[in-house]
């Protein structure tokens, strides 16, 4: 809806998380844990990480002190907004031996309404790409989708670009454009702090009712746009993606694979740190009795050695073939499954990666002419 | 491509519906036959070519494609043979016990697209099964399809699947009286068998058909299929007649858990039976 | 145009096999060539014979065997109607390895080895037509033969 921007003092933070909760929601964002920032239950503007920030490079994850009290003064941790949404645990039913067959009870754990503060732009691209993988095919995940309606998304324009970030290649970001309840730009500046924000939606624009507000200056959202603009400008990675599909399609045995390969080491961080990765398995049980049984799915990665087992054996064997999965995937063949690349340039993958493994190099080696004769130099 | 027909819209395709066992037939040391019916008394309608996620209480899930006859729904039937836990769990029911079905699943023959043409079909070992709802369906419109053809490969006599259907079949498919729509061998073989012993593309040349009127429909081991594959071109039917059953790891069925991606696609939703220009670059790729 | 059979040359013409070669060469084999039936249970050759012919099956399955006692025979291959037999003829210093048992009655065309040989010495080009043609019926079999040593429907393991 068309709404003119607002402006909020920072005392307004706790009024929105209130008035989140007296609608019922559990308000979740960043938050300082074992040195770094993750998304866990946020209860009050302070236990925001106020005044850090992270440097971030091929497996390096540091935070340090900044020299302001900003609240959103830093990019992405390990975590993804994609542990609630889609849970790394999940029953999906448990059954009852009865009458000489068994019943089917579906789960019946209320679903919690979400509200997520602190969404970065990068972030709301990737879920509006598990949206298109869990809800856009021929069927639907019920449990993505309960989650889903209900979250209330406040996203947050990143102040500044990551030295692992490169959502500008690929078109997420910085700035938030959609998907959003509210959006806000975080300035300090010549002695001032507050907030610019946009109202993304008819709920959000009922939230901002409830707290503080006032309509942002013409400087005033000037301001907020240069901040993202020089954010755009200064992004610590690029990644060409014009024309990746075709070239990752007709590269499938470049030798740049092999080089990859001597240096992954299956672990699987990136599959889990990254925000789209949505591969999972299912586990089913029994208690000792063999009377009670359910189904539980868990995140899964096709780095694991029989994730592709099939026969006998794995179909994918050497790790070689397993990375070779996990780019094609994101840049490639997500393309022809799903109508948009599966990266969204936040660079997790680059920097929790514990040999410090770069997407964006790897496809420029393969796409520049340059092969790598040296593995790992 | 065969536009997958998916099950009616349900809450959560991850819940499996009871079906009781009502008849198991032994087909042979390491393949059981199973016909359910729902416990709700809905058939479930299938197209052939589709699949189901069979669920043994407790053990797990194991897709299985249907190979009964899609007319006759009220009867669900699956050939299973045991090379796993669930397999071997699914393979070990009595009737009356309870089974979970989900499904049916993924994209079917292209039995429109064959229509007014000869079809030939070649099965290797347990890829017979996924066939005969096709073989069903051909009895039940026979005079909308040219020759039809069942090339059936298996390892030895004791082997062989429906040996008294594979008989009838030898009338009942064919067009005139004399001609061998059924023809199958062996890998290896005791004296007694009179029939060949070589391997099901031998049977190839042999065929009388029009190559540029031919669909041709296979499932077997993959090694099996590429090999087949070469034997129908060099026969001189045409890429985009050619249409094979894929497998992969599944665990969900709907394209959400992400394991059996081949490629592009998700043989679970895009498959299982693709045509081969689908499978362009990647069937006999390695490690894909 | 053969005179003495012009329908062995239709065949002969239609035949994958010897498609390619020359009208004079397809004449020269149709005139060679000597019909022969076998009803089933009679034996094509036994191990051991001499390599004096080679085949083309018109009509009717052929079983290649080896016996062994205590144990019957072993079954070693079927041969369909439209292959050709006894490659070997290339070679006369090489027996049957094999017996060949009709299991379904048979009509044959025989060609006899010496004559075809003699003719390959004199006219180099029909020997390399016909090299390269049974070259493709040795590497058919061998890869047959692989691919059933792959034992493919096995248990998978």
């Amino acid at each position: 809806m068309e709404q003119g921007r607002f402006a909020l003092e920072p005392q307004a933070l706790e009024q929105l998380l209130h008035a989140l909760e007296r609608r019922g929601y559990t308000t979740l964002g960043p938050q300082v844990r074992d040195g770094a920032i993750v998304y866990d239950r946020l209860e009050r503007p302070q236990d925001l990480p106020v005044g850090w920030v992270d440097w971030q490079e091929g497996g390096t994850y540091k935070l340090y002190r900044r020299s302001d009290q900003a609240f959103f003064g830093y990019t992405v941790g390990p975590d993804s907004w994609k542990k609630f949404l889609h849970p790394p645990v999940l029953r999906l039913f448990s059954t009852e031996r009865a009458d000489g067959g068994f019943n089917v009870q579906a789960e019946l754990e209320a679903v919690p309404r979400y509200a997520f503060i602190g969404v970065r732009a990068c972030e709301l691209r990737a879920i509006a790409i598990q949206d298109k993988v869990f809800l856009g095919g021929p069927y639907q995940d019920p449990h993505y989708k309960a989650r889903r309606e209900q979250a209330f998304i406040v996203a947050v324009n990143c102040g500044h670009a990551g030295n692992t970030c490169f959502c500008a290649s690929v078109g997420s970001g910085p700035k938030a454009t959609a998907g959003f309840d509210l959006a806000l730009t975080e300035l300090i500046e010549e002695g001032r702090h507050y907030f610019v924000g946009e109202v993304g939606s008819g709920l959000g624009a009922e939230v901002l009712g409830e707290i503080t507000h006032r309509p942002a200056t013409p400087y005033e959202q000037s301001r907020a746009d240069a901040v993202v603009t020089a954010t755009a400008q200064h992004m610590g990675r690029s990644l060409e993606t014009g024309g990746v599909k075709e070239l990752l399609y007709q590269n499938l045995e470049h030798p740049r694979w092999e080089a990859v390969a001597e240096r992954c080491l299956s672990c699987g961080n990136c599959t889990q740190v990254c925000p789209t990765c949505f591969c999972t398995a299912v586990e089913d049980h029994t208690d000792l009795a063999g009377q009670k049984a359910e189904r539980t799915r868990r995140w899964d990665s096709c780095f694991t050695a029989d994730f592709s087992y099939l026969h006998g054996g794995s179909v994918r064997v050497s790790t070689r073939a397993r990375y070779r999965q996990w780019l094609t995937h994101k840049l490639a063949t997500w393309q022809d499954q799903f109508g948009s690349l599966g990266c969204v340039g936040c660079g997790r993958c680059i920097t929790w990666c514990p040999v410090g493994i770069d997407l964006t190099q790897e496809v420029g080696a393969i796409g520049g002419g340059y092969v790598q004769t040296e593995p790992g130099a | 491509m065969v536009s997958p027909i998916s099950s009616p819209p349900r809450t959560d395709p991850m819940l499996p519906r009871p079906f009781r066992v009502a008849r198991v037939r032994r087909e042979t040391a390491d393949v059981a036959t199973l016909e359910l019916e729902a416990l709700d008394g809905l058939p479930l309608n299938f197209a052939p070519g589709q699949f189901t996620m069979l669920y043994a209480f407790g053990v797990g899930e194991a897709p299985v494609s249907i190979s009964g006859d899609a007319e006759k729904p009220e009867r669900l039937v699956h050939t299973i043979r045991s090379v796993g836990r669930v397999t071997q769990a699914l393979c070990g029911l009595r009737k009356g016990e309870t089974v979970g079905v989900r499904g049916p699943f993924g994209s079917g023959w292209p039995l429109e697209r064959a229509r007014g043409g000869d079809v030939v079909m070649v099965a290797g070992g347990i890829g017979l099964p996924p066939l005969r709802p096709v073989i069903y369906h051909l009895l039940h419109h026979r005079k909308e399809y040219g020759r039809v053809y069942l090339l059936y490969g298996a390892r030895t006599p004791d082997d062989l699947l429906f040996p008294e259907e594979l008989k009838r079949w030898q009338h009942t498919l064919s067009l005139a009286p004399g001609s061998s729509p059924v023809l199958v061998t062996v890998d290896r073989a005791p004296e007694s068998w009179d029939g060949a012993v070589g391997v099901v593309t031998g049977l190839i040349p042999g065929l009388r058909l029009d190559p540029a009127h031919t669909t041709a429909m296979m499932v077997g081991p993959e090694v099996m299929m590429r090999f087949t594959v070469t034997g129908l071109l060099e026969r001189g039917l045409k890429a985009p007649d050619l249409y094979l059953s894929m497998e992969r790891n599944m665990k969900c069925a709907v394209g959400f858990c992400g394991h059996c991606q081949l490629g592009p696609h998700f043989v679970c939703k895009d498959g299982p039976v693709f045509a081969l220009p689908q499978l362009n670059g990647w069937l006999g790729r390695k490690e894909v | 145009m053969s005179r003495l059979n012009p329908e062995h040359e239709r065949y002969l013409a239609e035949h994958p096999f010897f498609a390619g070669l020359n009208t004079k060469d397809i004449a020269w084999l149709a005139d060679l060539a000597r019909p022969l039936e076998l009803a089933a249970g009679e034996y094509l050759y036994h191990e051991g014979d001499p390599s004096s012919e080679f085949y083309v099956m018109r009509e009717g399955l052929i079983r290649l065997e080896a016996h062994t006692p205590g144990r019957g025979f072993l079954i070693i291959q079927t041969l369909e109607a439209g292959e050709v037999l006894g490659w070997s003829w290339m070679m006369p210093e090489v027996r049957k390895t094999f017996d060949a048992r009709v299991l379904k009655a048979a009509h044959l065309l025989a060609f006899e080895a010496e004559a075809v040989r003699r003719r390959c010495e004199q006219d180099h080009h029909l020997g390399y037509e016909l090299c390269k043609r049974f070259s493709r019926v040795i590497g058919d079999r061998l890869q047959a033969t692989r691919f059933r040593l792959l034992d493919l429907y096995g248990q998978p393991h």
